[in-house]
């Protein structure tokens, strides 16, 4: 099972964070060459990202590269430098079409080629920043075989829909709408940044929230977020005890030729079965929640 | 003939006392109504170091409780140097940033030698670089008694600044304005030095009790307008560490400390004073709740984060030499299971009991900590003094199990080395290294590795974070010391244990 709890945000151009991030073993983490890098450090940011992504320090995160847009003059710069140095995803920002992912695509595949790198082993992740791009969030998300998820962006989508950050209202369709694209397309769904540090309630309220609505995950700015977040999408002792009695009546019911599981006198549907092996299988990858 | 002889004996006896003679003849201050009770209370510093018949070639002594914020040695060195004094030897129980002023006092052969436990700023930088003919010794917290004891260093005159005594010298560290907490540097002192001179901001009345120096000890007091300011004891220690590398680390020494086979109700421990120290302390209450079980007590310097456990009543007693905020100093002066204690108790190896020698779990940090699991407390990774030993050998000889707490890497320097530059505490005292990137166990614990393996901590091989440190930074330059000793690093028996040298221009 691979888990998509945690995307680490990253500034390219920070050599300290760059050589660190791993410590806190995040799920994924996100060098980000984009809005988190100045003009001027640019070019030195492509570089440190590039030598990060050749160090073996990384091994078992999942290691995803924020390019600029290709339209800018350093998305293109960025692709080459992020699919020769290795990174498992590339992130477009500010995807409002599947067009945009096409091109990415292309680009993409030619670098592959180009460096000798298996064509189709890079693997692409779309941010959802503006209103149109929640739109055609369904087109987006199934633009490629290359797409294993797709993020909505917070700052931008709100600015877009001429709106602030608030108790989540303002992006309440967004979220859904998102999440809704990234299922019909069976790919992975990531929620927006929380912004503040030091509101370790309000982070704790949004993650439950996004966990219930059925997100995959949350992109971070704060390694102190991680832990926080893995223990709250851990399942409890009281969810895998629960779960393993489920499985257990289901494969009683096997094993006895019944076509219908019973689970202390209640009849217990298929999709509950399924929903408790999740749940096992999630307990293995990621412990009980503390 | 027995009672005969007796009687005779007494009689010559009795012929070699002198008699009385009144009572004021043979004692040093008249009592009765001629009896001054302000005697010990002199003008100016200059007038008690007249008094103390203080010489050139002497030594004079000073405490470090108010640290940073220390005005008490640089003033009477200056008066000092005023006064014409030469060839002092300086005997401070620690040195810091503030004290760079004594440079120009030893450029000018005021002083001559030193010993300390530990410098950093200018004066670090000073001695590093060749400005003293004569070695300086630093020594740890206990080792500093037990040169003493031994007789190496002979204290003449002990300069001891406090926020308030009383007339006779009965002196605390919670009385008056500028609060420090525990004097436990200073009652080391006042026991072992010849003459004591007091300074104080302010003379409350007699008798200023609790007496952490008492009365019996004191020979001279000052009033001087102010001995140090508390608010720079320690900037920051006691706050809440937000820093995501210092609490993972926090977490792993919580985690060590629980699993290493010590957590037992009623155990002991120390932690320290750092960002990651204050956090562990944070963790490890969570953890003494699931588990139901209390700390008996806590040493060394305190902080307001022990404090906190011991109003929950998870620590029992507080054992305090030195108090790094003005929560723990509060605590000293309220609560009566937080003992003030002298650094002789706390941790001299000479002593008929130390209280180390009962320490279950230490917390230490480290400069440097090689392959060996020698640690480095004392110099830079450019080769110059900027630190301290302080209690870190003491309590690394004497606790069942002692946990160094750092970083792989500061910025781009590895702290994890194949060599310490400056050997200040052994490896063989040493049981596990916590860092950012995993938990090293020193192979002399096979017990410990296997409990916390056991309990799936991220145990590797030191040398694994020696190569993975390296593989981040790069191999560093050797660092260029000249053949001079600029320093003996004295271990907490009085042996040497590595020197300092000259860094290379």
């Amino acid at each position: 099972m691979t888990l998509r709890r945690s995307m680490l945000f990253v500034p390219g151009s920070s050599a300290a964070m760059l050589s660190t991030a791993f410590i806190f073993k995040p799920d994924s983490v996100m060098f980000d060459l984009e809005d988190a890098v100045s003009l001027r450090e640019k070019d030195a940011a492509r570089l440190l990202v590039y030598r990060t992504l050749k160090m073996p320090l990384y091994d078992g995160i999942e290691r995803v590269v924020r390019i600029n847009p290709l339209s800018s003059p350093f998305g293109h710069d960025d692709l080459q430098a992020a699919v020769r140095g290795g990174a498992d995803v590339i992130r477009l920002p500010k995807t409002n079409t599947a067009d945009e992912v096409h091109e990415l695509e292309a680009a993409v595949a030619e670098v592959e080629r180009d460096c000798g790198r298996e064509v189709g082993s890079t693997r692409l992740m779309a941010a959802i920043e503006s209103a149109s791009g929640v739109v055609n969030a369904t087109s987006i998300a199934t633009a490629s075989p290359r797409i294993v998820g797709i993020a909505l962006a917070g700052f931008d989508y709100v600015m877009d829909m001429q709106t602030t950050r608030g108790d989540g209202t303002e992006l309440f369709y967004a979220r859904c709408a998102v999440l809704h694209a990234a299922r019909a397309a069976e790919i992975d769904a990531f929620d927006v940044v929380f912004p503040d540090l030091n509101d370790e309630e309000g982070f704790m309220k949004e993650v439950e929230l996004i966990k219930r609505l059925g997100f995959n995950g949350k992109s971070l700015i704060n390694p102190r977020q991680i832990e926080l977040l893995h223990n709250a999408y851990a399942p409890t002792q009281e969810d895998v005890d629960y779960a393993r009695r489920v499985v257990a009546a289901a494969e009683q019911a096997e094993a006895d030729g019944l076509g219908v599981i019973s689970l202390n006198g209640k009849m217990v549907d298929a999709p509950v079965v399924e929903n408790a092996k999740r749940v096992l299988n999630r307990a293995a990858a990621s412990g009980l929640r503390k | 003939m027995d009672s005969q002889h007796q009687s005779n004996a007494g009689t010559e006896r009795a012929a070699e006392l002198a008699p009385f003679g009144g009572r004021n003849a043979n004692i040093p201050y008249p009592c009765g109504p001629e009896a001054n009770p302000d005697r010990k209370i002199v003008d100016s510093v200059e007038e008690a170091v007249r008094r103390v018949g203080l010489k050139d070639g002497m030594t004079v002594s000073f405490h470090h409780a108010f640290r940073e914020g220390d005005k008490t040695i640089n003033m009477v060195v200056g008066v000092l140097a005023r006064m014409g004094f030469k060839d002092l030897t300086l005997a401070a129980s620690s040195l810091l940033s503030a004290n760079a002023p004594l440079i120009e006092h030893i450029k000018n052969g005021v002083i001559r030698r030193i010993y300390t436990s530990g410098m950093r700023g200018k004066l670090g930088d000073a001695i590093s670089n060749g400005l003293m003919d004569t070695p300086v010794t630093f020594h740890s917290h206990g080792g500093r008694p037990a040169l003493i004891e031994r007789g190496e260093l002979q204290i003449d005159v002990a300069f001891l600044g406090v926020s308030a005594c009383d007339p006779f010298g009965n002196a605390n560290g919670v009385s008056g304005r500028s609060w420090c907490g525990a004097l436990g540097y200073a009652m080391v002192d006042a026991q072992f030095a010849r003459n004591v001179v007091m300074l104080t901001e302010e003379v409350v009345p007699y008798p200023n009790a609790p007496a952490s120096i008492r009365q019996d000890q004191v020979d001279w007091i000052v009033q001087v307008d102010e001995v140090g300011d508390p608010a720079k004891i320690s900037v920051g220690a006691a706050r809440a560490t937000t820093n995501p590398r210092e609490l993972l680390i926090a977490r792993l020494s919580a985690e060590v400390m629980e699993h290493a086979g010590y957590f037992e109700d009623g155990f002991s421990m120390q932690t320290g004073t750092g960002g990651s120290a204050t956090a562990t302390t944070r963790f490890l209450e969570d953890r003494m709740r699931s588990k139901g079980i209390a700390a008996a007590w806590a040493l060394g310097g305190q902080t307001g984060s022990m404090v906190d456990l011991h109003k929950k009543g998870l620590i029992g007693t507080l054992l305090d030499t030195q108090s790094f905020d003005a929560v723990a100093a509060r605590s000293l002066a309220e609560s009566p299971r937080h003992s003030e204690i002298s650094a002789h108790v706390y941790a001299n190896p000479l002593a008929k009991g130390a209280v180390v020698d009962r320490l279950d779990m230490v917390i230490l940090s480290a400069l440097e900590i090689d392959l060996d699991f020698n640690v480095n407390v004392l110099t830079g990774s450019d080769g110059v003094v900027r630190g301290a030993i302080g209690g870190h050998a003491d309590t690394a000889a004497r606790a069942k199990l002692a946990i160094v707490v750092a970083p792989l890497l500061r910025t781009r320097i590895p702290t994890v080395v194949e060599k310490v530059t400056t050997r200040v505490t052994p490896g063989e005292t040493i049981g596990v290294l916590v860092t950012d990137h995993g938990i090293a166990v020193n192979p002399r614990r096979p017990d410990v590795a296997d409990r916390l393996k056991a309990a799936g901590l991220p145990v590797v091989p030191i040398e694994d974070l020696h190569r993975r440190a390296i593989a981040i930074s790069g191999q560093p330059q050797p660092l260029r010391f000249l053949d001079r000793v600029v320093g003996h690093v004295r271990y907490r028996d009085g042996t040497l244990i590595d020197t300092v040298r000259q860094v290379a221009p």
